[in-house]
């Protein structure tokens, strides 16, 4: 046995290594007193492994979330015991609610301490339990090589989601021989279940005798890479595509059978039909209540195949006739060569004549407003005007965010990167950071109402900091716009808490050195935008809208998808 | 409204810190109250049991159980209904023991209920009845007038009638790998 002191590491060196060895060259984190011996070791690695230091906590997790949507990789955040620990949890929620892989690493109090109540110890196990799709707490350096590769196996496998290890700040100064394998399996975890053939049979023989079918996609082609196969399977079947909100981008916006968004801003037709359809084929989605509306309404017509990777979502919201378990690129490339290629004409033509009805009541006055203000959707239709679709586009939570997936073009898939389950305000501008970073060749385009801008707003000096050339484009209401419409819509207007008294956002920006500037008027608008994405330095953009704009379509809650509202 | 319907729930899991808090999350994030719990070894090495009781409506229990399964450290859950398993409880009864002597018709309580005395003392002894609900607990309400000092009941245990093919499932695993 050559167990003589150089073979031995510390902890905090053997996180570092398991990183390396997993392919990490860049984590979001803040240091603090339980962490600092991994801290300690970071700057030993700084050439290898990029950490970059967020202004909060919060910031790290969505700026790994960020990375993650945009890179495909796992994305990693690390904060110290106590609050830094607690910190993390809403973006570690956000995580979960969206499958985002997301490995989060947090010291904790020394061992002996547990339980003691001693400084920044917090029971963050406990507390991100039901927001983790593991977590596990490490008091000793040698469990440190096996549960890291563990996390990482099922940060990014299956349906993917956060894990959170939990170092005790002995484990990391502990020294041990180090010695790292990837995890390749866990007995208890099974994350892909084989495509069964012979459901894909029977789901191929109804699509092929559908008369009125209908392909509702959800983020599970993304996280799936089925991006190819998805577009085969929608080229030859010729069906009409609908997709939810975390889905977008992974069929052109420009493709002829994208049909829009579903669900309670989505498209009209999309949602009508939802009700008229003969077959709803469902990939890679989860039926949430912002897509059906009224459950009890939703599609009962129709015969339902639910291609998924998750079995805990099979008839959890929605009764699936057909299930077909798996990994979509599977059970896509599977069903391919089973399906007629069809075209249906006349059923196409059903959303595109709702789409018409759509554009004369919404959509024209949304984006070629005839009124003096500034609207959401001209601010968009300007963007799209520069970047041909070939932008990420981050958004946060509300009205802004409606209207940007709503108008905003795409070419290419993880272009799309918001906050879907949680509706986390103050997601954008962190998780921004995070997708230049994933997608560094590519421009980054946050858009963030005021609201949601100024619940992460000190990420500005992350910007700054390490220099990263987000675009940010704040759509100012001087109100909480969303809060604000269900109010005007659903509580005769009494306008509680939703206005904003704002500052000046532009100096703000020039605070954090980034170049800024406003717009309040039509005439400004395409030169301003101009400008932002000419630089390839950060850029910050305010557009001051109308301020009581409303976003339609809209389902009003516990309402059937097809009694959208057009006004 | 459906009728709520008594399930026993069975899970076979890695026997790791946490899973508890993990499991108990599922019922309290659906607001589901836990009538029972027990958690032992299971009849293979290294793999632990969790034996859990609850009132739900009958279109819950399979997505309860789905989610379950999903925690990365669960083996395999089921569900199971009254009829479809072999259950019982335990319960231990503390009574002083001048009732034993003074009263002579609790000898006889304590013999048509098949309890066993577990053990005696001057001051008081003890006995353990196991079975049903119904059976521990109308024992229970015969102690109170000889002067129960303290009563305590197990969560319920089970097995089922059906095959439990986790060793199987198991050996899958180990083929796979």
């Amino acid at each position: 046995m050559k167990n003589n002191k150089s073979n031995k590491i510390s902890g905090a060196e053997a996180v570092i290594r398991c990183l390396l060895a997993e392919g990490v060259d860049l984590i979001y984190g803040y240091p603090g007193g339980a962490i600092m011996p991994i801290y300690d070791e970071l700057y030993k690695f700084q050439d290898t492994l990029q950490h970059v230091l967020t202004r909060h906590e919060q910031g790290a997790a969505h700026a790994a979330q960020g990375y993650a949507r945009t890179s495909g990789k796992v994305g990693v955040a690390m904060a110290t015991s106590g609050p830094g620990a607690t910190n993390l949890v809403t973006g570690i929620a956000d995580a979960q609610i969206d499958s985002t892989p997301m490995v989060c690493i947090t010291g904790q109090v020394a061992s002996h301490l547990l339980g003691s109540d001693a400084f920044q110890e917090t029971d963050i196990i406990g507390i991100s339990t039901p927001v983790t799709k593991w977590n596990y707490q490490i008091t000793r350096a040698n469990e440190i090589p096996k549960i890291l590769a563990k996390a990482f196996y099922i940060a990014k496998s299956g349906r993917p989601g956060p894990v959170l290890i939990d170092i005790t700040k002995d484990a990391q100064f502990e020294e041990f021989i180090f010695n790292y394998e990837h995890c390749i399996g866990i007995r208890s975890y099974n994350p892909v279940i084989d495509v069964d053939m012979n459901s894909l049979k029977n789901a191929a023989e109804i699509i092929n005798k559908s008369k009125k079918p209908i392909i509702v996609w959800g983020q599970g082609i993304i996280l799936g890479h089925a991006e190819n196969e998805f577009k085969k399977f929608v080229d030859i079947s010729g069906i009409p595509a609908v997709w939810t909100i975390l889905g977008l981008s992974a069929l052109p916006t420009s493709h002829p059978l994208n049909k829009g968004m579903v669900g309670m801003h989505g498209n009209y037709g999309p949602n009508i039909l939802t009700n008229e359809c003969d077959v709803l084929i469902a990939i890679g989605m989860r039926f949430d209540d912002r897509v059906t509306g009224n459950l009890e309404t939703y599609a009962k017509q129709a015969k339902v195949i639910h291609f998924e990777i998750d079995p805990a979502e099979i008839n959890k919201n929605v009764f699936a006739d057909i299930p077909i378990l798996g990994n979509c690129k599977d059970s896509l490339t599977k069903i391919i060569p089973m399906i007629k290629k069809r075209k249906h004409d006349s059923w196409i033509n059903r959303f595109d004549s709702l789409m018409e009805i759509e554009e004369k009541e919404v959509i024209k006055s949304d984006l070629y407003p005839t009124k003096e203000g500034l609207t959401m959707g001209e601010s968009i239709k300007t963007i799209n005007n520069y970047t041909n679709g070939d932008a990420v586009i981050v958004t946060d939570v509300g009205q802004h965010q409606m209207v940007a997936c709503r108008y905003a073009s795409f070419i290419k898939s993880k272009s799309n990167v918001t906050s879907g389950g949680l509706g986390t305000m103050g997601f954008a501008l962190p998780a921004a950071i995070g997708a230049k970073m994933g997608a560094p060749d590519r421009e980054v385009i946050a858009i963030i109402g005021d609201g949601g801008y100024q619940m992460t707003i000190q990420e500005l000096g992350t910007i700054f900091q390490t220099k990263t050339a987000v675009k940010i484009v704040v759509l100012n209401n001087d109100f909480l716009g969303m809060v604000r419409q269900w109010q005007q819509m659903f509580f005769d207007k009494r306008y509680a808490s939703t206005e904003m008294v704002n500052p000046d956002f532009v100096a703000i920006a020039k605070g954090y050195f980034i170049d800024a500037e406003r717009v309040t008027k039509r005439n400004q608008l395409d030169k301003a935008v101009s400008r932002m994405l000419s630089t390839d330095k950060p850029y910050f953009l305010e557009i001051c809208v109308e301020k009581e704009d409303n976003v339609f379509p809209m389902i009003p809650t516990g309402a059937s998808v097809s009694d959208i509202r057009l006004s | 409204m459906n009728l709520k319907e008594t399930y026993t729930i069975s899970i076979y899991s890695e026997n790791n810190v946490g899973l508890l808090n993990r499991i108990s999350a599922i019922f309290l994030k659906r607001h589901i109250n836990i009538e029972s719990f027990s958690t032992s070894l299971s009849e293979i090495e290294n793999v632990f049991r969790f034996i859990i009781v609850v009132n739900i409506d009958p279109n819950k229990i399979k997505k309860i159980i789905l989610q379950i399964e999903k925690q990365v450290d669960v083996i395999k859950a089921f569900y199971h209904t009254d009829d479809e398993t072999i259950f019982q409880e335990s319960a231990l009864y503390k009574v002083k023991s001048s009732s034993l002597f003074e009263e002579r018709h609790i000898q006889n309580v304590i013999k048509k209920s098949h309890a066993n005395i577990v053990t005696v003392s001057p001051e008081y002894f003890v006995i353990e009845k196991t079975g049903f609900r119904h059976e521990t607990e109308e024992l229970r309400k015969n102690l109170v007038e000889y002067g129960l000092l303290q009563f305590v009941r197990s969560g319920r245990i089970s097995v089922t009638k059906s095959k439990m093919k986790i060793s199987e499932l198991l050996n899958t695993f180990n083929k796979n790998k």
